[in-house]
C-alpha cells in the first residue's frame, strides 16, 4: 500500500492544531478544535485508503485501477456526524452566550466550593498569618472561581496610566 | 426469524419519527414511546429464547450484500439480553417520567422534544448491542451520543448548559479517538468486520497489536468512565433532569463496557492487556467509592458509586475466563438495573423533599415510608449484600479470580471486598441522614456540619429550587416496578446465572467469518 507522504503531514499537523485548540476554555475554539480534530480523522479514513484510482464504478472502469470504495463510505459517514454535532454545538455556544453572555467552559460550582473549604481550613491552621485579601489575587493566580480566562485585567489602580473608562474589546465585563 | 434483529433499531427510529410529527400532542408521543419500547421488549425476549435455545448466534447482512463488506448485525446471548435489559429500563424510566412531566405541568421541560431523543437515544443503545462491525458499533455510540447530547441540556438552563458541556466535548474527543482507531483498523487489516478483524489481527506485529488495541480501549474506557478517564461523570450527570440521569447512568456507561467485552474476547483473543486492566480495575473501584464517601449530595454520591462499580466489571473482563466474563454478564445486568433504580428513588426524594442534599433532607421515613423502603431495597443490592443480585455477582466474580488465584488476582478480590463494604456504609450513611433522623431541632454538631458545607445549599445539583411536592402514582409505580425486577434479578438468579454462563462461554470463543456467513444465509 503506497501513500502519499504530503497527506500524512498534513493530517498529523490537523491533529496536533485540534487538540491544542480543544484544550481552550473557549467553547468556539473547542469547535474550531472539534472540526480540525473530525477533518484529521476523516483524512486518515482517506488516507488508509490506499492509491487514489478511479471513481469506483462497476464495470466502467477495470477493477485493478479502482479507488477502495470503503473508506469513501466510512468517510461519508463520519463527515455527516461531524456536521450534525458542529451545528448542536454551534447552538449550545449560542445558548452559553445567550445565558451568560461568555461561551467559556465554567469550573464545576462543587469543585470551586470544595477548593473554598481547603483554603479555609489553611488559612485556620496558618493562624491568619497570611491574609488574602485581595479578591483579585485569588481570581488570577488560578482557574478557580474564574468564570472567563484565566487572564489580568489591570484596572487604573494597577497602573496609573490605564483609564478604566477608556473603550475595551472585553466588553461589560465589570 | 432473522428478519426480527433489525426491527430492534428500526422500530425506535420510526417510533422517533412519529412521536416528532406528534410534538403537539402529548398523549400520542406517550402511546407510540410506550409501544414501541414493549414490542421491544417481546422481539428481546424471543431473540434470547431463540438463540439461547438453538445453541447459535444470529446474524442478519443489511442491504443483502455478501458478509465481509456490508453491515452485518449480530446478535447471541449476550447481546439479546442486553437488548432485553435496557429495553426495560428504558420503558420503565419512560413511565416515570411520563408521571413526572403530566404532574409538573411541563413547564420546565420541553416534553416534545423528550419522546423523540429518548427513542433515538434508545435506537443508538440497541444498535451498540446488535452490532457486528466496528464501524457500525460507532454509528451506534454516535446516534446514543447525539440524542444524549440533547437530552443532558434538556431545557437549556444555566446549570444543564454548564455541565452538559463538559459531558459533550469529553464525549467528542472519545468518538474522534474511535474514528481514529477505525481506519487504522482497515488501514492495517482491510476490513472492518469483527469476525474477520479477530481472524486477520494475529498476522499483525505484536506492537501494531498494542497500538490498536490501546486507543480502541482508551474510547471505550472514556465512554464506560474508567478511572482515570471518569471526572467527567460525576460533574455531569446530576444536573440533568432525574428520569434522564436515571437511564444514562443504568445503560450508557454498560454500552462502553460491552464495547470493551468485544473488543477483548472478539477482537483482541491474542493481545493480552489484562494486567494493566486489572490495575485500572481496582484504581476505578477504590477512587470511585472513595470519591463517594467524601460527597453530600444524593445525585453525586450515586454518580461516584456509578464510577466505582464500573471498576467490577473491568476486573471481570480483565479475568477473561469463561466464569469471569459470565460473572461479568450478569454484573452488568445486575448494575443496570438496580443503578436506574437508585436514581429513579433519588428523583422521588428530589421531589418529595425538595432537596437531595443529605444534610438537609430529614424525617423522611415517617413522612415517606414507601419512599424509605424503594430506597433501602437497591442500596443494600448495590452494596453486595446478601441474599441479593449483588452479592451474587460480586462472588461470582471473585470466585473467577480465586480460581486464577495470582497475587493481584487476590489484591483485586481484597479491593472488590473493601470497595463493597465502602459502597454499603455510603449509601447507609444516606439513608440514615435522610430517612431516619427527625424532623425536628438539630443539634450542635449537626449546624456546624452544615455551616462547614454550606456550599451545598447554593449547588444547583442539590436542586434547591424546587418545592416538596407530592408523587404521582405512577412515578412511584415505575419505581416499585424496578425494584421488583432487582428482587427479581435475585429470585431468578439460578436460571439467569446458569444463561450467563453459556454467554461466557459463548463470547469467549471469537466468531469466525465463516460461520458468520452461514448464519446470515440461513
Amino acid at each position: 500500500m503506497s501513500v502519499s507522504g504530503v497527506l500524512i503531514v498534513i493530517m498529523a499537523v490537523l491533529f496536533a492544531c485540534g487538540v491544542y485548540a480543544m484544550l481552550e476554555r473557549s467553547l468556539t475554539r473547542v469547535l474550531i478544535g472539534f472540526l480540525l480534530l473530525g477533518n484529521a480523522a476523516n483524512l486518515l479514513l482517506l488516507i488508509v485508503m490506499g492509491r487514489p484510482g478511479l471513481a469506483p464504478f462497476f464495470g466502467e472502469v477495470p477493477k485493478s485501477d479502482m479507488s477502495d470504495p470503503l473508506p469513501q463510505a466510512l468517510t461519508l459517514t463520519a463527515i455527516v456526524i461531524t456536521f450534525a454535532v458542529s451545528a448542536l454545538l454551534l447552538a449550545l455556544i449560542y445558548r452559553s452566550w445567550q445565558l451568560g453572555k461568555a461561551d467559556t467552559v465554567a469550573d464545576d460550582e462543587e469543585d470551586v466550593a470544595l477548593r473554598h473549604i481547603a483554603h479555609d481550613a489553611d488559612e485556620v491552621a496558618l493562624d491568619d498569618e497570611v491574609a488574602v485579601e485581595d479578591a483579585d489575587d485569588a481570581v488570577t493566580t488560578d482557574f478557580v472561581d474564574s468564570t472567563t480566562a484565566p487572564i489580568t485585567v489591570l484596572r487604573h489602580r494597577d497602573d496609573p496610566a490605564i483609564d478604566d473608562e477608556a473603550p475595551t474589546d472585553r466588553g461589560d465585563d465589570r | 426469524m432473522n428478519a426480527l434483529i433489525p426491527l430492534v433499531v428500526t422500530l425506535p427510529l420510526l417510533g422517533a419519527a412519529v412521536t416528532l410529527v406528534a410534538g403537539r400532542r402529548p398523549r400520542v408521543q406517550v402511546a407510540a414511546s410506550v409501544t414501541t419500547l414493549t414490542a421491544v421488549v417481546v422481539i428481546a425476549a424471543i431473540l434470547l429464547v431463540a438463540v439461547d435455545a438453538s445453541d447459535t448466534p444470529m446474524a442478519v447482512s443489511v442491504g443483502g450484500w455478501p458478509i465481509p463488506f456490508g453491515i452485518v448485525l449480530y446478535v447471541d446471548r449476550l447481546s439479546a439480553l442486553l437488548v432485553g435489559v435496557s429495553a426495560v429500563v428504558l420503558l420503565a424510566v419512560l413511565l416515570f417520567s411520563v408521571g413526572q412531566g403530566a404532574a409538573d405541568g411541563d413547564d420546565d421541560t420541553p416534553v416534545s422534544i423528550f419522546h423523540p431523543s429518548y427513542l433515538i437515544l434508545a435506537a443508538g443503545i440497541f444498535n451498540a448491542f446488535i452490532a457486528g462491525d466496528l464501524f457500525n458499533l460507532y454509528v451506534g455510540f454516535e446516534i446514543l451520543l447525539v440524542a444524549s447530547y440533547v437530552l443532558i441540556t434538556l431545557g437549556g438552563t444555566e446549570s444543564r448548559i454548564r455541565t452538559g458541556v463538559v459531558y459533550i466535548v469529553v464525549s467528542l474527543v472519545s468518538s474522534i479517538l474511535f474514528l481514529a482507531a477505525i481506519a487504522m483498523v482497515y488501514g492495517a487489516l482491510g476490513t472492518v468486520n469483527m469476525a474477520q478483524i479477530s481472524e486477520r489481527m494475529s498476522e499483525l506485529p505484536p506492537s501494531t497489536q498494542l497500538v490498536i488495541h490501546l486507543m480502541l480501549l482508551i474510547a471505550f474506557a472514556i465512554k464506560a468512565a474508567v478511572f482515570p478517564l471518569s471526572f467527567w461523570l460525576p460533574d455531569s450527570y446530576p444536573t440533568a433532569p432525574a428520569p434522564v440521569t436515571a437511564v444514562f447512568a443504568g445503560l450508557l456507561t454498560k454500552v462502553g463496557v460491552y464495547a470493551m467485552i468485544r473488543t477483548e474476547t472478539q477482537l483482541f483473543a491474542t493481545s493480552d492487556v489484562n494486567t494493566l486492566l486489572l490495575v485500572v480495575g481496582l484504581a476505578t473501584m477504590v477512587v470511585g467509592i472513595l470519591g463517594a464517601l467524601a460527597q453530600a449530595e444524593l445525585k453525586r454520591i450515586l454518580s461516584f458509586t456509578l464510577v466505582s462499580h464500573i471498576g467490577y466489571m473491568v476486573f471481570g473482563v480483565a479475568i477473561a475466563t469463561p466464569a469471569g466474563l459470565g460473572a461479568v454478564a450478569y454484573y452488568i445486568v445486575h448494575h443496570i438495573v438496580v443503578q436506574t433504580t437508585l436514581f429513579l428513588a433519588v428523583g422521588l426524594i428530589e421531589r418529595r423533599a425538595g432537596s437531595t442534599s443529605i444534610l438537609k433532607v430529614k424525617g423522611l421515613m415517617r413522612a415517606a415510608p414507601v419512599l424509605a423502603v424503594l430506597f433501602f431495597i437497591p442500596a443494600i443490592n448495590l452494596g453486595g449484600l446478601p441474599p441479593f443480585s449483588g452479592f451474587i455477582g460480586k462472588y461470582a466474580l471473585f470466585e473467577a479470580a480465586a480460581r486464577i488465584g495470582t497475587p493481584l488476582m487476590i489484591v483485586l478480590i481484597v479491593g472488590g471486598i473493601v470497595t463493597s463494604l465502602l459502597t454499603l456504609y455510603a449509601l447507609m450513611r444516606a439513608w440514615n441522614l435522610s430517612f431516619w433522623r427527625e424532623d425536628d431541632e438539630p443539634d450542635e454538631a449537626e449546624l456546624e456540619s452544615l455551616d462547614r458545607v454550606a456550599y451545598l445549599q447554593g449547588a444547583p445539583a442539590a436542586g434547591e429550587q424546587s418545592e416538596r411536592r407530592a408523587i404521582p402514582r405512577i412515578m412511584t409505580a415505575a419505581t416499585a416496578g424496578m425494584v421488583a425486577v432487582t428482587v427479581a434479578l435475585t429470585v431468578f438468579a439460578g436460571p439467569l446465572y446458569d444463561l450467563c454462563a453459556r454467554i461466557g462461554t459463548g463470547i469467549s470463543q471469537p466468531v469466525h467469518l465463516q460461520q458468520l456467513g452461514e448464519e446470515a444465509g440461513g
